[in-house]
């Protein structure tokens, strides 16, 4: 008993699987949903599949599609999370207390926040990356196809440890941030807030060598002809996505760092003794946190500029504008960290100058929309789905940034800071700006991996809903905040009167639900119909980047000849006559060979995030040393690529072609 | 370095990657520096940088660390003239005065902790220990991978692979060198003036 002791440490306890019957719903639907996956593979006999044709592929697109499924499963988690936050809120009045009691509400709201940026956001970024990116800018792979790997089992591994909270122990209830010294060890001494830090600690470094990897990516791998400038505005956008994510993801890490050592070894970083400093936290936490909204935000908005040129059938207006208001968005980024938090008190001056950075990043930010609408304006508009989330966004996300201004005047935010006004504020960009853009994007690049479109009118059915449920359930909630609701709270005061505004709000989040149920539908449906849907051209918007040069599906290797390109949208002007980009003879060309190496540091990286959170100092040594072991084990090996000899590349590309 | 050496090192997306990476090690201690320089007045009326740091140990661990990063500098030189045996010779050295350096280093920390001095007893100490300590683990990381290098270039001849593999060691330990300087002067001479 003793060596068993020793070997669990002081941490572990039985207590922490039963904490309730609404608790046991969360882990019976995770433990179920793991347990059906692995059933599924089973009976299917799909191990082997899986694992040569996805687990272990260096395919970008492959990876690509991994991380848009995780990241959708977490969107239905995030998506539940919310629901029962919008019902505890709706039913909480009076004598009723609701259904959630204040920890397990503020364990919820942390949850929601942590996996709607980290795991959600995230994740459908990186995939949409990985998905078109390359091709895009002509070039068969990213530069460093196993970095790629590693970085989304470490992503993986994130995900793994925030679901596996749900079954044994518990989140963090400190909110999305975990502001010390509430998230310090004195007053959060249970496992929660090592969950939240070491899940988005393991992600957060996957992304920062994910954002190497496309920086490289983007500078040194595109074709022939394709000159910076010549580049596809969402190309530009991720170039200066990945740039925020490199000088910003670091810092997170570091703060994070000195969170854990705090709660680890008893340090005063951020306690509220001997010294620690709480706000150096919450500035540092936020000049990485600022960026992230705009690493967010930012690759959608090179969405939206693909699909409103593509179905606006013009080139896009102002395309160096477009590129110079990227740029200047991702450097004033960084300048407007303390407007999170004017309350602070660090004077007048100091507020002034991060007030009026704040209000002028929607200069640039204007300046894309009005390029946007610049190129609707005397184009053939067709409006396909993907077009549908941009109207959509263009609507929502204007509103949004506008109170995004108001908060941005000291005085105001005095008002309404951390109120429900900002919940509202941040969820009218976020889910306007990012879940649209990705949403359109999603619909825009499907046919391009899978070779079949989604279904188009349960798509503009699902962004009708989206939108009627945005507003429902989030205009309420802007006028709670101007009421004075507080965020963050399980429980108002009837005699405010703010009920039927809770209500009105639960029904506009079940409408979202049946957006969402619309959008699973749809994929459904699709996947079912594929034979009518199937893209037999490859080009099914008619559209004006490389990815459309090549057959649908892309395939393994995306250009069987590496295209030349004399001009921005190649493609459509190859499609004019006006220049041919595929010319010249066959080239061998070497492609990378599948690897476990990403798995298994995924595996050791979940290990040691478990092990940390569970104080089991050996099994940390262990993971540690497991990943030492497959690095060294990687280095050693010579034979990591397989070649295409140029006959072959010819003989492949005949077939695709014979096929289409 | 020969002329073709360089431009194949020049040109290859793993330099430019490793370089990146770093851009981004060193935010990630920028980030330690930022919060020590916030705190290490904050003592806790325990003690302050000048009653327990001795300049004279910690020059000598400064000059110990800057040998071995000029014996590295040789092993890159002497890998690209394919000269394995006298690579290794360096690299060993590398390897050496890296591990007197961290023994040095662990002995300060020792020291330290007899006398009471620890990470929990001030924001300073915290700090202090958080950010030495980080650039402890990275010089013990550097190790590890010296070793795994050096494994591979006693039993492998010297391919282009693993002369890039030396140069990227290499910079990740004149980084360190670079970090060590930064905080042999913000830590040390500035806590002891």
């Amino acid at each position: 008993m003793n060596l068993l002791a020793s070997i669990l440490g002081d941490r572990m306890s039985w207590d922490y699987f039963w904490h309730g019957w609404v608790q046991f719903g969360g882990q019976a639907a995770t433990i179920g949903g793991a347990l059906a996956v692995v059933a599924g593979l089973t009976y299917f006999k799909k191990w082997g599949y899986i694992w040569r044709e996805w687990l272990t592929s260096l395919d970008a697109k492959k990876i690509g599609v991994m991380y848009t499924v995780v990241a959708v499963v977490m969107l239905l988690r995030g998506f539940g999370d919310a629901v029962m936050m919008r019902l505890q809120q709706m039913l909480a009045s009076g004598d009723s207390k609701g259904f959630l009691d204040a920890e397990h509400f503020q364990q919820v709201f942390t949850a929601h926040g942590t996996i709607m940026i980290f795991f959600v956001a995230m994740g459908l970024m990186f995939g949409l990356i990985n998905l078109v990116l390359p091709l895009m800018l002509g070039a068969r792979d990213v530069a460093f196809p196993l970095l790629n790997s590693i970085s989304f089992y470490l992503y993986l591994a994130g995900f793994v440890l925030v679901n596996l909270s749900l079954v044994y122990g518990e989140f963090g209830a400190v909110g999305w941030l975990a502001y010390p010294p509430l998230s310090e060890l004195q007053f959060s001494p249970g496992p929660g807030v090592d969950y939240w830090l070491w899940s988005i600690q393991i992600a957060g470094i996957g992304s920062t060598l994910s954002a190497i990897n496309f920086i490289v990516t983007i500078l040194r791998m595109r074709c022939k002809g394709m000159t910076l400038m010549r580049m596809p505005v969402f190309a530009w956008s991720i170039f200066a996505t990945m740039i925020l994510t490199l000088a910003a993801f670091p810092m997170l890490t570091g703060s994070l760092f000195m969170l854990s050592l705090d709660r680890m070894m008893g340090m005063h970083y951020f306690t509220s003794e001997l010294g620690g400093n709480a706000m150096m936290y919450i500035n540092l936490i936020w000049a990485w946190g600022h960026p992230e909204v705009y690493i967010l935000v930012l690759p959608a908005f090179g969405i939206y500029s693909e699909v409103v040129a593509t179905f606006a059938r013009k080139k896009l207006f102002g395309y160096t504008s477009m590129v110079w208001a990227l740029m200047a968005i991702a450097l004033f980024s960084y300048l407007v960290w303390a407007h999170h938090f004017f309350t602070m008190g660090a004077g007048g001056n100091v507020n002034a100058f991060f007030g009026i950075m704040t209000m002028i990043i929607a200069i640039p930010t204007g300046v894309k929309v009005f390029n946007w609408l610049f190129t609707l304006y005397k184009g053939r508009i067709r409006f396909d789905a993907p077009m549908w989330w941009f109207v959509a966004f263009v609507t929502t996300f204007l509103i949004g940034g506008a109170t995004g201004v108001m908060l941005a005047v000291p005085a105001i935010d005095f008002q309404v800071h951390n109120s429900l006004f900002l919940v509202a504020h941040f969820h009218n960009t976020i889910i306007g700006g990012v879940v649209f853009g990705y949403f359109a994007g999603l619909t825009y690049w499907f046919p391009k991996i899978f070779g079949f479109k989604l279904h188009e009118r349960l798509g503009k059915l699902a962004a009708s809903l989206w939108i009627a449920g945005f507003f429902m359930a989030f205009i309420p909630i802007y006028i709670l905040g101007f009421l004075g609701a507080t965020r963050r709270l399980e429980k108002f005061d009837p005699s405010y009167g703010w009920q039927p505004l809770f209500i009105a709000s639960a029904i506009g989040t079940a409408v979202i639900g049946l957006a969402v149920a619309t959008q699973l539908v749809q994929l459904g449906y699709s996947i079912w119909k594929r034979k009518q849907l199937q893209d037999k051209t490859g080009d099914p918007w008619n559209g004006r980047t490389l990815e459309w040069s090549v057959p649908s599906p892309a395939p393994e290797y995306n250009f069987a000849r590496l295209p030349v390109v004399h001009s921005r949208d190649a493609w459509w002007h190859a499609k004019q006559g006006q220049a041919n980009i595929y010319e010249g003879a066959y080239r061998d060309f070497e492609l990378p060979k599948n690897t476990g190496t990403g798995v298994a540091i995924g595996i050791a990286a979940t290990i040691f995030g478990f092990a940390a959170i569970w104080h089991l100092w050996w099994l940390c040594v262990v993971a540690v040393t497991m990943v030492v072991w497959v690095l060294v084990r990687r280095m050693m090996n010579e034979d990591t690529e397989v070649l295409v000899t140029a006959a072959q590349a010819r003989k492949l590309d005949a077939t695709r072609k014979a096929a289409a | 370095m020969s002329q073709s050496a360089t431009a194949v090192v020049a040109h290859s997306k793993e330099t430019f990657g490793f370089w990146l990476y770093l851009m981004t090690d060193c935010l990630v201690f920028a980030t330690l520096f930022a919060t020590f320089a916030v705190l290490r007045s904050a003592t806790a009326g325990v003690v302050t940088g000048a009653d327990i740091f001795s300049l004279p140990f910690v020059l000598t661990e400064t000059m110990v660390l800057l040998a071995s990063s000029f014996a590295v500098g040789m092993a890159v030189v002497a890998a690209n003239a394919n000269k394995r045996r006298p690579m290794l010779r360096w690299l060993a050295a590398t390897g050496l005065l890296g591990a007197v350096f961290l023994g040095m280093e662990l002995w300060e920390f020792t020291v330290l902790y007899q006398e009471g001095h620890i990470w929990t007893k001030s924001a300073f100490l915290s700090s202090y220990f958080g950010l030495v300590g980080t650039h402890g683990l990275h010089i013990l990381t550097g190790l590890i991978w010296l070793a795994a290098l050096m494994g591979h270039a006693l039993k492998h001849d010297l391919s282009n692979r693993a002369k890039q593999r030396i140069l990227y060691f290499s910079l990740f330990w004149h980084f360190l060198d670079v970090i060590w300087i930064c905080i042999f002067t913000v830590v040390y001479l500035m806590g002891v003036v």
